[in-house]
């Protein structure tokens, strides 16, 4: 037990901007939104393949409904040939009423819940034009600030790797002054994020046959329609996966004051003990 | 950190995740509320805008494929056997004497055999099919452009856009509603590779593509494409047509301009 006069002194810094903090809340709405209508998307036609054409036999990807007598029994997801049961979750799902149904994503996970691909796409290109423009505006500041900086790792960041993982398999985070400066963790994530969203956004526009006319050079550059549509959707998966983790390290490393920090801008950082 | 406290944040996270899930499902789809529809609406006009912005000059043509990269088997979609009597009389003699009636907004009324068709100006292009469920498949169209057609017919001042009226129903309904039908402006039906094909992979077009005339409009999504074309209309609006969108899928939700 300590009493109070041994705690260490803490005080409130100027964490994030305000435009920096509503375009986060932004880009996480659209994102969602995005990640959601795009599996009512993707459930139209649930497989990917590389190059232009679709290869109807052997997609590399695919969630499938087993049938049998007439009736859909197993869900199934298979990945460079190789099928795993996935029955409820992936490829066959609970519809409304109970019963399995051929959904490559459950409803409980797309936007909207029902089987619907036009107000998908509805919702999809919605939000599609927030999150450009929004970007574009988060983009804009960090280069008019000269903020890129902050998202490059330094050669003394990638020295620090080794030693930050495991700090970070550990759960054992920086506080202090070295809590206010990304470390050379966050520095990859956030810097793969902000690459990671500009190259989905082409690959998307790549599947539309009106652009691919006005910019002949998109196919090219992804290797074909469907090449497109696979990149956009690891790229999107991807996402996810960096979603899951920057809200399990936002929840691991004091969830309050992160918030806050993304909310009001005050981050609460605990004086270093001279 | 105590355990009991992992487990209620980890509780917490799941009744989270599950009320999101119950916000979707329980029969109040957010997805679908007409509210949220409309604001997705005033979306379109901003996309269509950005895509015809892409388009200047409006003759950027499609990419064209080699015979090497056309798909070993080109996926038929939407309807494959209309079950309309006179199309099937007319396809039983292989639609020897079937017409394809042009008019409306025209100077000059056309009726005109598949052999006179073919006897038309022809163009053969290799080109990629993208559906707007997300798949593709390449084939080689052979057709006469549409331009061919319309000039012949000779447009009014008035017309704005050109109908394509179909023999089949894709969905039964009373009114009548169910029946294709697709509309597009003069920009795309008087575009090189706007094409009214009668071939397919150097074959007349199979029943299950179209026969015996099917729409090319190789700048938008599938559904554009109108197959088994059986009367062609200039007209000012298509709001007196179906339920007044421009198209059987549009009536149903979809894009009328659908380039992406």
């Amino acid at each position: 037990m300590s009493d109070t006069s041994t705690q260490p002194p803490t005080r409130l810094v100027r964490r994030h901007t305000p435009l920096v903090r509503i375009c986060h809340w932004i880009n996480a709405v659209a994102f969602v939104l995005l990640a959601m209508s795009g599996m009512q998307i993707f459930n139209a036609h649930p497989a990917l393949n590389f190059g232009q054409r679709t290869d109807f036999d052997h997609p590399g990807f695919q969630l499938r409904a087993i049938q049998q007598d007439g009736k859909i029994v197993k869900g199934e997801t298979s990945l460079l040939g190789v099928s795993f049961n996935t029955t409820g979750v992936l490829g066959a799902s609970k519809g409304a009423d109970g019963a399995l149904e051929a959904n490559g994503f459950p409803h409980l996970v797309t936007m909207p819940a029902v089987q619907d691909l036009a107000t998908g796409r509805r919702w999809h290109f919605f939000f599609a034009w927030i999150l450009l423009f929004n970007g574009l505006v988060y983009v804009g500041n960090l280069f008019a600030r000269r903020r890129w900086g902050e998202f490059v790792p330094s050669r003394a960041d990638l020295r620090s790797l080794p030693h930050i993982f495991v700090e970070h398999v550990k759960l054992r985070f920086p506080h202090g002054e070295a809590a206010l400066r990304y470390n050379v963790l966050q520095k990859l994530a956030y810097l793969s994020v902000i690459v990671a969203f500009p190259v989905l956004i082409l690959a998307g526009l790549t599947m539309s046959p009106g652009v691919d006319a006005a910019f002949p050079w998109l196919q090219d550059l992804f290797g074909g329609r469907q090449s497109a549509r696979s990149i956009h959707f690891i790229l999107a998966a991807y996402l996810v996966f960096f979603l899951v983790v920057h809200l399990a390290m936002v929840a691991l490393s004091g969830p309050i004051n992160n918030l806050r920090g993304m909310i009001t801008g005050r981050y609460k950082i605990v004086e270093d003990r001279p | 950190m105590s355990a009991r406290k992992i487990l209620s944040r980890r509780e917490t996270l799941l009744r989270l995740v599950a009320g999101a899930g119950v916000l979707s499902l329980g029969g109040c789809d957010i997805g679908e509320s007409p509210v949220a529809l409309d604001i997705l609406d005033k979306a379109e006009a901003l996309t269509k805008a950005a895509q015809r912005a892409l388009l200047a000059p409006r003759e950027a043509l499609a990419r064209e494929y080699s015979r090497a990269d056309v798909s070993p088997m080109f996926k038929p979609n939407g309807s494959t056997e209309p079950d309309d009597p006179d199309y099937l009389n007319a396809a039983d003699d292989h639609f020897a004497t079937w017409r394809l009636k042009v008019g409306g907004l025209v100077e000059t009324p056309l009726e005109l055999s598949l052999a006179d068709l073919r006897a038309m100006p022809q163009r053969t292009q290799i080109t990629r099919h993208d559906c707007v469920e997300g798949w593709s498949c390449i084939g080689e169209w052979g057709g006469v452009p549409l331009k061919a057609v319309l000039d012949q017919a000779k447009l009014k001042p008035e017309a704005k856009f050109i109908a394509f009226f179909c023999a089949d129903d894709l969905e039964q309904t009373l009114d009548g509603t169910g029946r294709y039908y697709e509309t597009h402006d003069l920009v795309d039906a008087f575009h090189p590779q706007t094409i009214l094909a009668y071939d397919l992979n150097s074959a007349p077009l199979a029943i299950e593509h179209g026969a015996p005339l099917r729409l090319r409009v190789e700048r938008q999504l599938g559904y554009k494409m109108a197959k088994y074309v059986m009367r062609i209309e200039a007209i000012e609006s298509f709001a007196a047509l179906g339920r007044g969108k421009g198209g059987f899928w549009e009536d149903r939700g979809y894009e009328w301009y659908a380039g992406i």
